[in-house]
This record gives structure tokens, C-alpha cells and sequence, in this order.
């Protein structure tokens, strides 16, 4: 058995697979204040959601947190390890985006699933999902119901700062013009995809993963109605790190 | 700098006060005063970092060297090769002390520098020469020129010669070095002091040659730096790239040092081509022949661009470089975000998976 653990700025995850790579448990908590104790609370949750005694597992730790699980045999970045996750589900070229919580991620691997570059947001929080939960809140809105609230948008509305406080303004500027707040928030999750095509081309079959997109759909929708063709979405996008740590577990 | 050995000026470098303030980490304590007044925090940190200290009226000089403030000129002479911050730097110094500002402004951007650019910043020599020699009552001694040529020359060729060592792999230093020893390169150039200094580093990198002594145990891969030095952050990344087994064998920066142009026989005119051939003052196609040259010779696997948010000049992140060395060369590059001085404008966090990710590139490659 191999065990991934990805400490992220905001969820800890941890994902165990069997030699055939398949998943056989899997957990996810806030991470919190105390990143020791938050990557063994997940790694004890999903041991025992599986039955499994620790002794023998191969464990590699990943995310922002990494240097922190001292239990971990070996560590690896965020970059290597969702490469190696999106790779395993969709094994061709592919140029991947991650947003989460602090950080967007765009990383291009070439056909054997080689990283070619990766590029990370640079430091505003515009375009992740801090920048996600900050206008949430300045609107009022449980981060729980954007997604919904974004779905049932009926018109379409532009925000285009570039920065997280300027955009906080703008909204303030839309909602004084009588805009709904469905369509603001809608418009929020479409500068996100904006600010992800920024970053870098997004040449051939692009993956979505990461959290962030794991709780909010809508994403999806506006990347793809953004690029006019699908975007690949893997399974359980918020464990994808976690995945690929476990796989890099086994090598 | 040499015209002003020859005139017998004792010549002060506020580049060199700034970097130390950078060095220091106490940038972020004069930056926001200069930004109070005017200057933004968009421009030059080192600008910005100098011109602060100065308005606080403290210096790191009282510490090093017991000197309690930076020196009254009677003269501030500037070559806007690298920026025009620079020329507005020390416009500052001249109000404040009420000295007059000299400036040689070459032709910027070239692709090959001409005869023409060369004729044009010459004359420029001379007019200021002209102007000195009106302040100071006395004529340029022609023999005192070359020698501070000479002696330029020939610190600037032991610096190459330290520098390249490098191309030896593993190398026996890295760009860190290079940061600590350019000092006397930069502000000792034309004195016999800096000939001296690189004589004995060279021979101490011969030595480590000789014996095998790599700067990284161990050495996995070799990286070319282009841009700024994040002064504030010295310690913390060439240790993170020890760990990593990684060497920064070269980079522009400590490059631009190199003047090999300089000729004692013809000095007014070797001056004007070797301070307007500088690689930032260069044409991106110039300046991608360069790199690529470099990596080469330096037989790096890879370049880290370091997008230092204050010194566009500096930055060659910014008009596509990184992704024509990629996709036209192949060669694996990542960009990091930050600044020579402000530390506002850089994130350990950040810089540190993007380098260690950088390395997991390199590896599975
Ligand atoms: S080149 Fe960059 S660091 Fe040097 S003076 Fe100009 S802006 Fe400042």
C-alpha cells in the first residue's frame, strides 16, 4: 500500500492506493493551525477508514506543508504530484491547471508526462481560491452557495480588475448599478478563468483540479466555454495531489 | 569611473550602499519613506532604499565601517547604460548637495554597437571631461587615464578569469560567490586595489581546481541566473541550492562586469564601447545570442529568470525571453517573482516550491 498526503493552504488530504493504483481510502480535513497534527489526523482517518495498520505503507507528503509530516518517507512538490495524478487519468500532453487555495498552478507536461514548465499565479490572491473566499464573504454569500448561485445566472456581466481589492471596488460598483447578485458572482468565477489565461497557453487537452474546482462546477462550465472545447475534469479533482504523491509513493 | 580616477576623485557608488542595505534586509525600512515623497514603489528599489536611508539619515556604513553618513559630493557623474533610475537617483544627491550631475546617456537598445554609437558616446566622454576639468581648474592628465584603463583592464580580464572557472564541472564556485566578490569589480575599477584582490581570488579558484573542490557537493545540475541578485535572500537560497545539489554556475549579472574592450592606447573611445556594449543595454535578439552562448559555454541544464519587480532593466523576463528559450531552444526555464531590495515583493513560499519543482523537472527529465 502507498499513501499520499497533500498539506494545502487550506485541506489536507490524503489518499492510500493498492499496487494496481487503484484507491482504497481516502480523507480530507481543514488544515488549520498545526500541520504535524492535521497530516496525522488524515493519514489515521483514512488507515483506518480501510482497516489498515501504518507498518509497511510507503508514505510521500506534498503541498505547501510537505516539510511538516515527518512521518512521510520522501517528499515531493505540488507541481510533480499533480502532474503525476492528471498523467495517470489522462495519459497524453496535456497542460494542466490547478487552482488552489493560495495559488493557481499551470503546468504543461509533453506526451510521456514530463513536466515541459510550470508557472504559479504571481503574488496576488486574484484568481485563486482565497481570492474566491474573500469576495464570498464581502458579498455575503456562503462560499458553499457561489457555485449554485453562479449556475443559475441568467446574464452575463464582465469584472476585469486585476486584483483582488480593485475587484472587491468593482463589485461594489456593479451592485450600486443594480446588477443581481447570481450575475456578480458568476462574473467573480469568470475573472478567475481569466486570470488562469493569463498565466500561459492553454494548448491542447486541458485538465481542471485542485479544490477549488472540486466544489465548484461552474468552473468547469467557463473554461470550456472559454476555450470552445472540453475540459478534462479527473476524478476526485480535490485529491489529485494526494494521488499522485501515492504514486510517487510506489515508485 | 576611470575619468574619475584620473582627475583624482575618491568615488562613491550608491549601487554599492544600496546593495548592502538589500543585503542587510533593512530595506523595508527605507523604501516607504522614498515612497512617501514621491518616489514609487513601481521604480528602482534601489532608488527607492538609498534615497530612504539618506531622508532617515542612516547608513550600514555606521556598522561596517564606523562611517556615520554617506559622503557630500562635490560632483555626481552617471552613465545611463543600465536605466534611466539611475540618472534620477542621482539627481537627487545633486539637489540635496547642490553638485552638479555629469551624464553620459549612450544610444540604447542596440543590436551590434556601431562606429556611430561609439563616436556619439565619445564625445560625450569629452564634453564631460570638458566639464571637469572647468570645475576643477585642472587639465585631464592624459597618462593618469591610461593607467586607470590599465588597471581596469586588467582587473576586469582576473575577473573573467574568475568567473569562468566556472565552466569547469562540477564548478568551484557559484553566482553567490560572484555576488560577494564583484565589489572592487564595480566600485574599485582603475585602481591598483581591485588588480590585487582578483589576483588572489584567482589563484584561490586554481587552487580549488586543482584539488577538485566543488562549491556544490555532490553537483546534480548547473543553472545560469539571469536578472538581479535578491540581495535580502543570499543565504537562504544558495543554502537551498546546496541541498539540492544544484550549482548557479553563471549568470549575467556578475557578467556585466567583464569590460574587455578597454584598450589603455585609445582610452576615451574603449571606455565609450565597452560601457555602451553592456548586455542590459543591448536588443533582445543581442541579448538571446548572449544567453544562449553562455548556457553553452557553461553547460547549464537550465535558467532561472528572476522577475525582479522594480528593475525592468535588469528583468529580461518581460518581452517573451523565457518562453523563446523554451520553445525555440529547448532549454528548461522557470521565473521567478521578486526584487533586488523589496522584499514586498517576494515570497519564500512561492520561490521555494518553484525552485524545488524546477529541480523535480530537471530530474525526471
Ligand atoms: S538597472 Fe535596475 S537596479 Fe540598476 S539602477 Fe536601474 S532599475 Fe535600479
Amino acid at each position: 500500500m502507498f499513501a499520499g498526503i497533500d498539506v494545502g493552504a487550506s485541506a489536507t488530504k490524503c489518499m492510500i492506493v493498492d499496487e494496481s493504483k487503484n484507491e482504497v481510502a481516502s480523507a480530507v480535513r481543514r488544515t488549520g493551525m498545526s500541520l504535524r497534527k492535521v497530516a496525522d489526523e488524515v493519514y489515521k482517518e483514512a488507515l483506518s477508514g480501510a482497516g489498515l495498520e501504518p507498518d509497511g505503507i510507503k508514505v510521500v507528503a506534498t503541498g505547501f506543508g510537505r516539510k511538516n509530516v515527518d512521518f512521510a518517507d520522501s517528499i515531493r512538490t505540488e507541481i510533480s504530484c499533480h502532474c503525476k495524478g492528471c498523467y495517470h487519468h489522462f495519459p497524453r500532453a496535456l497542460t494542466i491547471v490547478d487552482i488552489g487555495g493560495q495559488d493557481t498552478k499551470l503546468i504543461r507536461t509533453n506526451v510521456e508526462g514530463k513536466i515541459i514548465d510550470f508557472k504559479m499565479n504571481r503574488k496576488c490572491a486574484a484568481g485563486t481560491g482565497a481570492f474566491l473566499e474573500e469576495i464570498a464573504r464581502r458579498m455575503d454569500v456562503p462560499l458553499e452557495e457561489m457555485n449554485g448561485l453562479a449556475l443559475s445566472s441568467e446574464r452575463e456581466i464582465e469584472i476585469g480588475s486585476y486584483c483582488t481589492v480593485f475587484t472587491a471596488t468593482e463589485i461594489l460598483s456593479k451592485i450600486r448599478e443594480g446588477e443581481k447578485q447570481k450575475d456578480i458572482v458568476r462574473a467573480v468565477f469568470g475573472s478567475v478563468i481569466k486570470r488562469i489565461q493569463e498565466m500561459n497557453p492553454l494548448i491542447g487537452d486541458v485538465v481542471l483540479t485542485g479544490g477549488v474546482v472540486a466544489h465548484n462546477e461552474i468552473l468547469f462550465d467557463l473554461l470550456e466555454e472559454a476555450l470552445g472545447r472540453e475540459v478534462l475534469k479527473p476524478p476526485k479533482p480535490q485529491f489529485t495531489g494526494a494521488f499522485g504523491a501515492a504514486l510517487y509513493a510506489m515508485m | 569611473m576611470e575619468v574619475l580616477v584620473a582627475f583624482g576623485f575618491k568615488v562613491y557608488f550608491p549601487e554599492n550602499h544600496s546593495a548592502l542595505i538589500g543585503a542587510r534586509k533593512i530595506a523595508d525600512d527605507y523604501i516607504p519613506v522614498a515612497n512617501a515623497v514621491g518616489y514609487s514603489p513601481e521604480i528602482c528599489s534601489y532608488l527607492t532604499s538609498d534615497i530612504g536611508a539618506y531622508l532617515r539619515n542612516e547608513t550600514p556604513l555606521k556598522d561596517a565601517y564606523g562611517v556615520s553618513s554617506i559622503p557630500k559630493p562635490d560632483v555626481l557623474a552617471v552613465n545611463t547604460n543600465q536605466c534611466r533610475d539611475l540618472y534620477e537617483w542621482f539627481s537627487f544627491f545633486g539637489r540635496r548637495f547642490d553638485a552638479p550631475v555629469f551624464s553620459i546617456h549612450p544610444p540604447k537598445y542596440l543590436d551590434e554597437v556601431e562606429e556611430h554609437h561609439v563616436d556619439d558616446v565619445a564625445v560625450q566622454y569629452e564634453d564631460m571631461i570638458a566639464r571637469l576639468e572647468k570645475m576643477t581648474g585642472e587639465r585631464l592628465d592624459e597618462a593618469k587615464l591610461k593607467e586607470a584603463v590599465a588597471l581596469s583592464l586588467e582587473a576586469t580580464e582576473l575577473w573573467k578569469g574568475f568567473l569562468d572557472t566556472a565552466v569547469h564541472v562540477p564548478s568551484p564556485l557559484t553566482f553567490f560567490d560572484g555576488t560577494i566578490h564583484m565589489a572592487p569589480i564595480v566600485v574599485m575599477r582603475g585602481l591598483q586595489i581591485a588588480v590585487d584582490y582578483y589576483k588572489q581570488l584567482k589563484a584561490e579558484m586554481d587552487e580549488r581546481l586543482e584539488n577538485g573542490i566543488a562549491a556544490v557537493d555532490d553537483e546534480r545540475f548547473r543553472i545560469y541566473w539571469e536578472g538581479m541578485p535578491v540581495w535580502g535572500r543570499l543565504r537562504k537560497l544558495s543554502e537551498q541550492f546546496v541541498d539540492l545539489r544544484a550549482c548557479l554556475v553563471a549568470s549575467t549579472y556578475c557578467n556585466s562586469w567583464i569590460f574587455d574592450d578597454m584598450m589603455p592606447d585609445d582610452p576615451i573611445r574603449s571606455m565609450a564601447l565597452a560601457y555602451t556594449k553592456v548586455f542590459v543595454n543591448r536588443s533582445e535578439p543581442a541579448k538571446e545570442r548572449y544567453i544562449l552562448d553562455e548556457i553553452k559555454r557553461f553547460k547549464a541544464d537550465g535558467i532561472i529568470f528572476h522577475d525582479a519587480r522594480t528593475c525592468p532593466a535588469n528583468s529580461n523576463a518581460s518581452y517573451g525571453m523565457p518562453a523563446r528559450m523554451m520553445e525555440d531552444h529547448g532549454i528548461p526555464t522557470l521565473t521567478l517573482d521578486g526584487d533586488l531590495n523589496d522584499l514586498r515583493c517576494w515570497s519564500d513560499e512561492q520561490a521555494t516550491t518553484n525552485i524545488e519543482a524546477f529541480i523535480e523537472q530537471l530530474e525526471e527529465r
